[in-house]
């Protein structure tokens, strides 16, 4: 894994894997997997949080856990933009990954498919074919959303697509 | 109208004789003459033709312009013994501008198909087939439904550079086609699935009409569709298929047999995937798994090139992928300007899931191709090719005629067709697949005495068809009779030339000895949720 940031590597490294292979049509194993899920994204947070690069908030919309909401935001020449995440677990999930979804973006980037769902085809698809079941929500925002972050947001702000949401006092907090 | 068309066309040539009409005339009257050939044939209240109110807006401008036309025509003519003819089409075409008013925007129903060549018969190219003995009885495609899924989620040109095949770039493309053609073939009942709206920027389509701007697209097609053919059944579904609540609704669309009561098993007889991505096609696949649904797979795409050029960081990683053991199919999700079409039966062929699935290669060195912004994208003639390719393979499956292609990708760079047939992978991770597959050997003997019955009934018969399957040289993993082979993991070395996998397969992975007991971890749902949300709260 030579070229990964090394962050990155050792990052994934300690966010727990999973085994249930079970989607939200496949009832108790499904609450199996949620468990697993929460457990993951718990040890993620916490993680980031110690390492002080904490990046997202996620959590269920609803109580089967099949639609989440949340936020994720990026630092960029040290103004903090922040955007609202959501996303639907597929029925044919952990198949098929979670399809990230950042609205507010829809339409200001090529990387991106209809509703603002992120590009994650190349850079993340296959990863997680190769880890099934072994990824889980937690994965898909380490390995699909972060970097596609890191890659779009500089430029989205270079370019002018997106504005610090308090661009008068920008310049003080700069 | 045909007497219109000869003395205009009498007109045209006689100004050219006498050389009269400057170029400007006779690029006029050269468009008029296309005009006339394309519209006039086939004017009358027929098939296909009789579109709805924007189609006749169009018609009367043109006719007003072909008046003005001919008005110019008339005073460019210095021979004066010509105006009495021009005079004479003048009034012609008032006479058409009158007509054009009061043809009818549709066609009523046809109670049945009739074979008889009459220009009011819609049918009769159709019911020719019969005549010619292609197909035994075409009228029973009036019996059969075909659920065409078009869950599109590309990018829309809007976003793409200006050079980036931004003017070629359709969405949507293989499934309105599609159903435009089974529109027109007859088909009994078409159910279409989407999500979206239609925007200005679909318009490129010619499928949908500026005024259609912000209908859901099924129902857009719906109202296309009926003005096409009005003895069509048109059900459309606006739903995001890949939800646990839209693929509900999938389902039990699929399932319902108020249309033909009779039928055996789901409502459908054919399932149409038209969809771009990965992930719904998984979802078709799960939902004709389940419900031991025959269905057929299309893929259209000029390419799927990531816009890696400006992203330093993205191309890091993409590297990283190469060092994970991922190299082999790099190149392959870059591939380009291909499309395939696959017939599936769940049981009897490879599902979706069985494997990964295959790209058509281009042929061509991927790094030739520009990729400045471009996400992924399509050429609307790709579209068409594919569309085709699929229709025509429905209608062989359908009315049982020719050979029914279980695989048949298409590479426009090359002109590549290669085919091939899939056998289901007896570990396909879908679990639905798997009992589908138990279903189909426990049938082998009735299959089989079946297939004898009819072998004896073709003795006579010279020249036998070539075995389905003989081209089946990759290894996926093999299920014949009793034996059952497990070659694992398929490698894209056994595959016919031109296709790779578009994705890795799951590594083989041991799940640890379940035993909970030595898992302290926590096990209750609720107290794993107030964690996260504690953690989420600071
Ligand atoms: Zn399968």
């Amino acid at each position: 894994m030579e070229g990964w940031d090394p962050n990155t590597k050792s990052t994934l490294t300690q966010i727990p894997l999973l085994t249930t292979k079970a989607g939200p049509r496949d009832g108790a194993a499904w609450t199996q997997r949620l468990k697993e899920e929460y457990r993951a994204l718990i040890a993620y947070t916490q993680m980031n949080k110690s390492k002080d690069n904490d990046w997202f908030r996620i959590s269920a919309a609803n109580p089967e856990g099949t639609r989440w909401t949340g936020k994720c935001w990026y630092v960029h020449n040290l103004l903090k933009y922040e955007f609202d995440l959501q996303f639907d677990i597929p029925v044919t999930y952990p198949a098929t990954a979670p399809e990230l979804e950042l609205p507010e973006l829809d339409g200001k980037t090529q990387k991106m498919y209809r509703g603002g769902k992120i590009c994650l085809t190349v850079h993340f698809k296959p990863l997680w074919a190769k880890n099934c079941p072994r990824f889980g929500i937690a994965h898909a925002l380490c390995l699909g959303l972060a970097p596609w972050l890191a890659a779009e947001i500089p430029i989205l702000v270079d370019s002018g697509m997106i504005k610090h949401k308090d661009d008068a006092t920008s310049s003080n907090e700069s | 109208m045909a007497t219109v068309k000869k003395s205009f066309h009498n007109a045209c040539k006689k100004g050219n004789e006498f050389r009269l009409g400057g170029a400007q005339e006779l690029e006029s009257t050269a468009v008029l003459q296309v005009f006339l050939d394309s519209e006039f044939r086939h004017k009358k209240p027929n098939f296909g033709s009789c579109g709805g109110g924007a189609e006749r807006a169009r018609m009367e401008v043109e006719l007003k312009e072909m008046l003005d036309d001919l008005q110019s025509l008339r005073q460019s003519l210095s021979d004066p013994s010509l105006h009495a003819s021009i005079d004479k089409l003048q009034s012609r075409v008032d006479h058409l501008t009158h007509l054009a008013k009061s043809v009818p925007v549709r066609r009523t129903k046809v109670k049945d198909m009739s074979a008889e060549v009459v220009d009011s018969n819609p049918y009769s190219r159709l019911m020719a087939l019969q005549r010619m003995g292609i197909v035994e009885n075409y009228e029973r495609i009036r019996e059969f439904s075909v659920a065409i899924v078009v869950c599109i989620c590309l990018l829309l040109p809007i976003y793409l550079s200006k050079k980036a095949f931004a003017s070629t770039l359709g969405i949507g493309g293989v499934g309105s086609v599609a159903a435009e053609m089974l529109t027109r073939c007859g088909i009994g009942r078409i159910l279409l699935y989407d999500y979206d709206k239609v925007e200005l920027a679909n318009m490129n389509r010619l499928f949908f009409r500026p005024e259609q701007v912000g209908m859901t697209k099924t129902d857009a097609a719906v109202q296309t569709l009926s003005d096409i053919n009005p003895d069509v059944v048109l059900e459309s579904y606006t739903l995001n298929i890949t939800t646990v609540q839209g693929f509900e609704t999938f389902m039990s669309s699929l399932k319902n047999k108020t249309f033909c009561p009779s039928k055996e098993g789901s409502g459908v007889e054919l399932v149409l995937s038209c969809v771009d991505n990965y992930e719904a096609r998984m979802v078709v696949n799960q939902a004709c798994n389940e419900l031991n649904q025959t269905w057929m797979e299309s893929e259209a795409q000029l390419s799927r090139l990531m816009p890696v050029c400006e992203i330093a960081r993205l191309f890091i990683l993409i590297q990283n992928l190469n060092v994970l053991g991922l190299k082999h199919f790099q190149s392959v999700s870059e591939d380009a300007v291909s499309g395939h079409i696959q017939l599936l039966i769940p049981g009897e062929t490879a599902c979706f899931a069985c494997a990964p699935p295959l790209v058509v290669a281009s042929g061509v060195d991927e790094r030739t191709l520009k990729r400045e912004g471009v996400c992924a994208a399509s050429l609307p003639t790709t579209m068409g090719v594919v569309a085709g390719l699929l229709v025509q393979n429905t209608l062989k499956f359908l009315l049982k005629f020719g050979h029914v292609s279980p695989y048949l990708g298409y590479s426009s760079l090359k002109d590549y067709f290669p085919t091939m047939a899939m056998k289901p992978n007896p570990q396909c991770s879908n679990a639905a697949c798997l009992e589908r597959q138990k279903e189909y050997i426990l049938a082998k003997p009735a299959r089989d005495a079946a297939e004898k019955a009819k072998m004896e009934a073709e003795a006579a018969a010279v020249a036998a068809d070539v075995p389905l399957h003989d081209d089946n040289e990759w290894n996926i993993s093999v299920l014949d009779d009793s034996e059952m082979e497990s070659t694992g993991a398929t490698s894209s070395d056994a595959l016919p030339d031109g296709l790779t996998r578009e994705l890795p397969s799951a590594d083989e992975f041991q799940k640890p000895p379940t035993s909970g007991a030595t898992d302290n971890a926590i096990d209750d749902l609720e107290e794993l949720r107030r964690q996260l949300e504690a953690l989420n709260a600071d």
